[in-house]
């Protein structure tokens, strides 16, 4: 009777892993290599014609390149649509031969930056001027920080930086308006919550959704410009649209919206925890050593991307409790 | 000390090396003294950081500036100071000590070998553990020392090393940017929290508003709360403490006390402009 029942699972689950990998391919990791400064971007084609172009699920470092970022894009007959760019100049020059190989160098339609955060942007100079586009908020907090940005990544990124400077968007997205990647039909949504605006472009046919900073599968999320309420509503609402497939700016491609679902059991938890915290005069140095659940320990990135989370999140909900000026 | 390492008097580099290990297995990723027992400083000849457990060459020369120069000195562990691994924000990095396992002290400094104003704060504990939660600027990784004062008249060193990207005494804070801390300025937010589950003492959290400029700014000169004097319900005070620039903006203090204070608990103080800060935390 056990055994009965243990095939039955069994072949439940490799029903269950055929159909995903119907529909999600296993996606080739980069390849980086320092010395050659060369990010050994590889693309992989998903259902609906996208291909996604994987980082490292971690955090910055030299050995990784800083490329923690997974970016995308869709060739037409007329033409190439780019999502994201990626940490650097290099990153970008890097990712357009990677393109251009596969359009047969078909010209740049388009050049979308899901948010402001710098991976999304800083490969822009590899592209024409005139393609690059982001959101209104997304242009203008470009603008205030990307000096900062580069500061910072030159620091922590070495020799894989070089030359890169920020070239700004040109166009402005309205997401109501941007309905099309040539001859596919895309929805484009502006929600926020990891940043003030955070574009969301999803294909109702395959069902494929380019979740950007919204979604983290298997890293601890992070939260520089994070505010988690409304954050934890937009992901309610990527949930209602039944994706398929997601791709998350951070971690593997995944199937359904698994994904989704386990960012907002982490936001769910961060935000009780660190309002709990407060409402019990905890110090921010006792939240960071108590550290997260057992379920988030083996996520990318932790412990440090925790200590992140609690450095920029912890002093509003003190400041809620503490009763402002 | 909880993670505490039994090598006394580690002066081979090993010793050190060990201890270091262990705390890490012990999984202390937080920077806490490895260091168990006191050390007679300056006591190795021809060593130039006055015998330093951390190494800082910078030591001899703080000692000098900031303590008498026949002033009884030792480094203890059990002065114990928590810091994160890594500032992630050089403009508000977290400092927790406690120095209650010496007994009543009488007075407590608090330096940090590396930034451009090494006094963080002085604080004179009173009613209240000799024990403090404050937030600091940090221009770049440093040591950070807390020496307590005893009633035994030696002061008692306690330690951490700090990494960081920096920046912190440098760049000029939020409200000191756009200009709104002129509409709060010296207003106060505070709230007493009793024992629950997590201590058993009461502790009083209380947040001023305040650039706190360092001076080191282009065109800001230094603008920062120099006394803050908490006195309970019969104007009875119950910890006196003295910030200086590096202290963080708008700068928020955990005080602990073992027995709950009468409240309302009145907050009174002034900056170096002569500015009152006049508040009772009422919460």
């Amino acid at each position: 009777m056990k055994l009965k029942c243990l095939i039955a699972t069994a072949l439940i689950t490799a029903t269950a892993a055929g159909q995903a990998r119907a529909e999600l391919p296993n996606v080739a990791q980069p390849t980086p290599d320092k010395a050659t400064l060369n990010y050994g971007l590889k693309a992989t084609k998903l259902a609906g014609g996208w291909y996604v172009i994987a980082g490292a699920n971690d955090d910055f470092s030299q050995a990784n390149g800083c490329n923690i970022i997974n970016t995308g894009f869709y060739v037409d007959d007329a033409g190439v649509y780019v999502i994201n760019t990626g940490t650097s100049r290099l990153y970008g020059e890097q990712q357009r031969a990677l393109i251009d190989s596969i359009s047969k160098g078909k010209p740049i339609k388009q050049v979308v930056a899901l948010n402001l955060h710098p991976d999304y942007f800083l490969g822009n100079q590899a592209y024409p001027k005139e393609a690059l586009a982001a959101t209104k908020v997304t242009i203008q907090g470009v603008k205030a920080e990307a000096a900062l940005y580069e500061t910072n990544l030159y620091r922590l990124c070495g020799d894989w930086m070089k030359a890169t400077e920020s070239a700004f968007s040109t166009q402005t997205i309205v997401p109501a308006s941007l309905k099309r990647f040539g001859s596919k039909p895309i929805e484009a949504i502006e929600l926020k919550g990891h940043t003030d605006s955070d574009l969301v472009l999803f294909d109702p046919e395959s069902r494929v959704m380019w979740a950007g900073g919204l979604v983290f599968y298997k890293r601890i999320v992070t939260t520089p410009h994070a505010k988690l309420k409304p954050w934890i509503e937009s992901l309610k609402t990527l949930q209602a649209m039944k994706p398929k497939v997601v791709v998350p700016s951070h971690g593997p491609v995944s199937w359904g919206s698994e994904a989704i679902e386990q960012t907002l059991d982490y936001l769910n938890w961060l935000d009780k925890r660190l309002a709990e915290a407060a409402e019990m005069g905890e110090e921010i140095n006792d939240v960071m050593k108590k550290g997260a659940p057992e379920r988030f320990r083996n996520f990318a990135a932790y412990p440090a991307e925790f200590y992140r989370n609690v450095t920029n999140l912890y002093p509003v909900y003190e400041k809620e409790t503490l009763g402002g000026f | 000390m909880k993670y505490g390492c039994s090598i006394t008097r580690m002066n081979s580099i090993w010793g050190r090396a060990l201890c270091v290990a262990v705390a890490l297995l012990a999984g202390n990723f937080f920077a806490t003294p490895v260091q168990a027992a006191a050390a007679e400083m300056g006591a190795v000849k021809g060593d130039l950081t006055g015998g330093d457990p951390l190494g800082s060459m910078q030591w001899p020369d703080m000692k000098g500036q900031f303590f008498d120069a026949n002033a009884a000195m030792v480094f203890d562990a059990r002065i114990k100071v928590t810091v994160p691994l890594f500032a992630e924000d050089a403009m508000n990095v977290p400092v927790s000590f406690d120095a209650s396992a010496i007994g009543k002290v009488k007075k407590i400094v608090v330096l940090v070998d590396r930034n451009p104003i090494r006094k963080v704060l002085e604080f004179i504990p009173e009613q209240a553990r000799p024990a403090l939660n404050f937030r600091f600027k940090l221009e770049q990784a440093s040591p950070i020392r807390v020496a307590a004062l005893g009633q035994d008249n030696v002061w008692h060193v306690g330690y951490a090393f700090i990494e960081a990207s920096g920046g912190g005494c440098t760049v000029p804070g939020a409200t000191r940017a756009d200009g709104t801390w002129t509409q709060t300025l010296n207003k106060v937010a505070g709230k007493m929290f009793d024992a629950n589950q997590l201590r058993d003492d009461a502790r009083l959290r209380v947040q001023v508003s305040h650039p706190m400029d360092t001076g080191l700014v282009a065109g800001v000169p230094a603008f920062y709360i120099e006394e803050m004097i908490l006195q309970d319900k019969n104007k009875q005070v119950l910890a006196r403490l003295y910030p200086f620039e590096p202290v963080s903006e708008n700068p928020l203090f955990s005080f602990d006390f073992d027995k709950k204070p009468v409240g309302p608990i009145s907050l009174v103080g002034r900056d170096n402009n002569g500015n009152r800060i006049d508040a009772k935390v009422t919460q």
